[in-house]
């Protein structure tokens, strides 16, 4: 395994207004890992996701001080532009959200946006790989014009999958992508993290000890805002060093 | 007197709501009541008013029945029901002192003082008939107190009956009037050719009043009626539409919350302002500033009643009504289709632009044709601001006339009922009337549709 960093999270602390949200974390995230952040309800850990792609821009009472270095340099900085740098780092959300266009076009929508192709035929390749690699396209490749509104919540989220893949990115985030699909649908999305990571940086949030266990190579516990707790996820599920990791991944808080 | 009636039996109703709801709590201290004590306090209540509302509200109909037929007993020697109606208007015209006209008929006086005795005595009649139904009821309704009476279902099913009637009375009020408005348009079309009205480039109908005159048919061809209605309504539009749909844009995507929590409001007041503001409006700012506007750039026959100044103050008037419901729409789109483009790198207005307005484009048209509909509708700007000239013209300096100004035209001032030119408004109302409820029912439909999209 390599153990190049990709994304390096420094002494971060997040505001939403008066309210802290996250304190003083600190974390690593290396490159073609998954990486899991599990933690009770409400402990920030889609705070801290939202952090990398600077989605938190977008809420305006949110503030936010620290550091975090993709291929160490600082989104934050002024030089720095959100467009570019969702670009690097594609997202997944919880529940899926295909816009109500065609199959096509939701996959299609990122590099229309960014003007990534010259041709029909290039754009044309990016959808059929893209949906290729979420595993979508055998099921769909005769109805890639119906709306993607009209498939099933599994084959949804494997879209949205293939929408954030299309623009090429180098991270991807994933806000619980499973929480709702049902054993089957996400026992594919599971297979799916762990083919994908052959290529890209994965940052997955969980609510499930088992998923984590399963798809993750490094896990960070999260414990109302802070980060008690970061390591290889088999070290962290059989030998946890902070008696609040022990108790949540046992089931005694959450 | 019948002010006095009515206090009593609502302080009856009172009195019997504290009785039977008090003797029902003590009750169900020991015992588990059907109903809870408000309702047996509720159903003495509605026992004591209901019924006795409902007889004054029909007494002096029930008394005009009455007297009718006691009337007519005094002329049980005439056969001619019509003669008869006539006896018994002259009888109530003269006991009332409206006329002093004797009609020479044996039964003429006694009739008159019969209906003098029936109308005194009505109001002490009412009095007490009235108090004494209530005060009936209210004894009957305080037996009802005990554990198993179901009052519970008695006031349930009395609510779903007053709201039933209510509903009933607004469908039957509004398929009156349209039923009204169809008889009218169709006595129109007596004198009148339809298709000489739907198609006829010539509109003057004031040309009727004088039977000797030439052209004393007037001419009814609703052409340039109708053109003059679209072209306002067109300009309207073009006024409304931009502006409606960029502030909603604003407010919905853009705006932070404590910027839209000021202009929302301000947006949805704006609406309320009555149309006869905006209308004084247009003919004391906008009017002048077109006729500047005009004299600046040289056109000399610049009128101060014109097309474009009413369309564009009804413009201005459907700003907010454009801007509140296409803000609707746009806001009904769920935010984590906003969220999901804004994480693939798309900037606000491109979000805006690829998905926020394709998914709300349903809401957009719906609310567009609404605010079209209320365009065609608008009277009282059109008045003020548009004139009475109906000419054929797509001119936008000239003066056109409207629909509705039409109407008001034809229907104030003395009119006899049944000329044409006053059926006339009635037909032109017709035609009105389905216009807007065809772009009505288009566009909730549409509207409609956009809900349960992501409901
Ligand atoms: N937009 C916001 N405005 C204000 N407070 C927020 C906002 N988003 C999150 N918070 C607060 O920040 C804290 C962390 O929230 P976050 O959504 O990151 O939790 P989480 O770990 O993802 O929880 P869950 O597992 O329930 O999704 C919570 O206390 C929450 O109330
Ligand atoms: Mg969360």
């Amino acid at each position: 395994m390599t153990e190049n960093l990709k994304v390096s999270i420094r002494n971060l602390n997040v505001f939403y207004g008066k309210k802290q949200a996250l304190f003083d974390v600190s974390l690593n995230i290396m490159e073609k890992e998954v990486t899991s952040l599990i933690g009770p309800s409400g402990c920030g850990k889609s705070t801290l996701l939202k952090c990398i792609n600077r989605m938190n821009d977008l809420v305006e009472i949110c503030n936010i001080n620290g550091q975090i270095l993709l291929d160490s340099v600082d989104i934050n900085e002024v030089s720095q532009d959100p467009v570019l740098l969702r670009m690097k780092v594609g997202m997944v959300f919880q529940k899926p959200n295909p816009f109500p266009k065609s199959i096509y076009d939701n996959v299609a929508f990122g590099p229309r946006l960014h003007g990534m192709t010259k041709s029909k035929e290039d754009l044309d390749n990016i959808v059929i790989q893209s949906l290729s690699k979420s595993g979508l396209y055998e099921e769909v490749k005769d109805r890639l014009y119906e709306p993607g509104t009209g498939l099933s919540g599994g084959q949804q989220q494997r879209l949205c999958i293939a929408r954030a893949l299309a623009v090429n990115p180098q991270i991807l985030l994933m806000d619980e992508p499973c929480s709702a699909l049902d054993p089957i649908a996400t026992a594919k999305i599971e297979d799916l993290i762990a083919e994908l990571k052959q290529q890209y940086t994965i940052v997955i949030v969980t609510h499930s000890m088992q998923q984590a266990a399963r798809v993750s190579d490094r896990t960070a516990y999260m414990h109302m805002g802070e980060l008690i707790e970061t390591g290889m996820t088999k070290t962290i599920f059989s030998n946890p060093q902070h008696e609040k990791t022990q108790d949540y991944i046992t089931g005694r808080i959450g | 007197m019948t002010v006095f009636l009515l206090i009593l039996i609502s302080s009856l109703a009172v009195y019997g709501f504290i009785l039977n709801k008090s003797k029902a709590s003590v009750m169900s201290d020991t015992n588990i009541m059907h109903s809870q004590p408000h309702y047996h306090g509720l159903y003495s209540a509605f026992i004591t008013l209901v019924p006795a509302i409902l007889l004054l509200f029909f007494w002096s109909f029930i008394v005009n029945m009455i007297t009718n037929i006691t009337l007519k007993d005094f002329f049980s020697d005439i056969t001619d029901t019509g003669l008869i109606k006539f006896y018994t208007d002259g009888v109530i015209g003269y006991a009332e002192g409206a006329t002093d006209k004797i009609i020479n008929h044996a039964g003429f006086m006694p009739a008159v003082e019969h209906y003098q005795a029936l109308q005194h005595n009505n109001k002490i009649l009412q009095f007490i008939v009235i108090s004494t139904l209530s005060l009936m009821l209210f004894r009957y309704s305080l037996k009802f107190v005990e554990v198993e009476f179901k009052a519970r279902d008695y006031i349930e099913r009395v609510i779903v009956i007053v709201m039933r009637a209510s509903a009933v009375f607004a469908i039957f009020v509004t398929i009156g009037i349209v039923l009204s408005l169809l008889f009218e348009t169709l006595r129109f079309f007596d004198s009148v050719n339809v298709f000489d009205f739907l198609f006829g480039l010539h509109w003057s109908p004031q040309m009727a009043i004088r039977a000797d005159q030439v052209g004393s048919s007037g001419s009814f061809g609703a052409v340039p009626v109708f053109t003059g209605t679209l072209l306002i309504a067109f300009i309207a539009m073009t006024v409304a539409t931009p502006i409606g749909m960029f502030s909603a844009i604003y407010l919905s995507q853009y705006a932070s919350e404590n910027i839209r929590s000021y202009a929302k409001p301000i947006i949805e007041i704006l609406a309320g302002i009555p149309t006869v503001v905006y209308g004084f409006f247009a003919v004391i700012t906008v009017a002048p500033f077109f006729r500047d506007m005009g004299a600046f750039f040289s056109f000399t026959n610049m009128s101060s009643e014109s097309a474009l100044i009413a369309g564009s103050v009804l413009g201005i008037m459907i700003i907010p009504f454009v801007a509140s419901l296409t803000d609707d729409a746009l806001t009904a789109v769920p935010r984590s289709l906003k969220e999901g483009s804004l994480a693939m790198g798309a900037t606000l207005s491109e979000t805006t632009k690829k998905v926020i307005i394709p998914a709300s484009f349903h809401g957009i048209v719906g609310s567009f044709l609404l605010a079209v509909s209320r365009a065609i509708g608008e009277t009282m700007i059109v008045v003020m601001a548009a004139g009475f000239a109906a000419n054929l013209t797509f001119n936008p300096f000239d003066s056109v006339s409207t629909v509705t100004v039409q109407i008001v035209g034809l229907l104030t001032g003395d009119q006899e009922f049944d000329s044409p030119k006053t059926l006339s408004a009635f037909a032109l109302a017709f035609v009105l009337f389905f216009i807007t409820l065809v772009l009505n029912v288009i566009s909730l439909t549409i509207v409609k549709k956009y809900r349960e999209e992501y409901e």
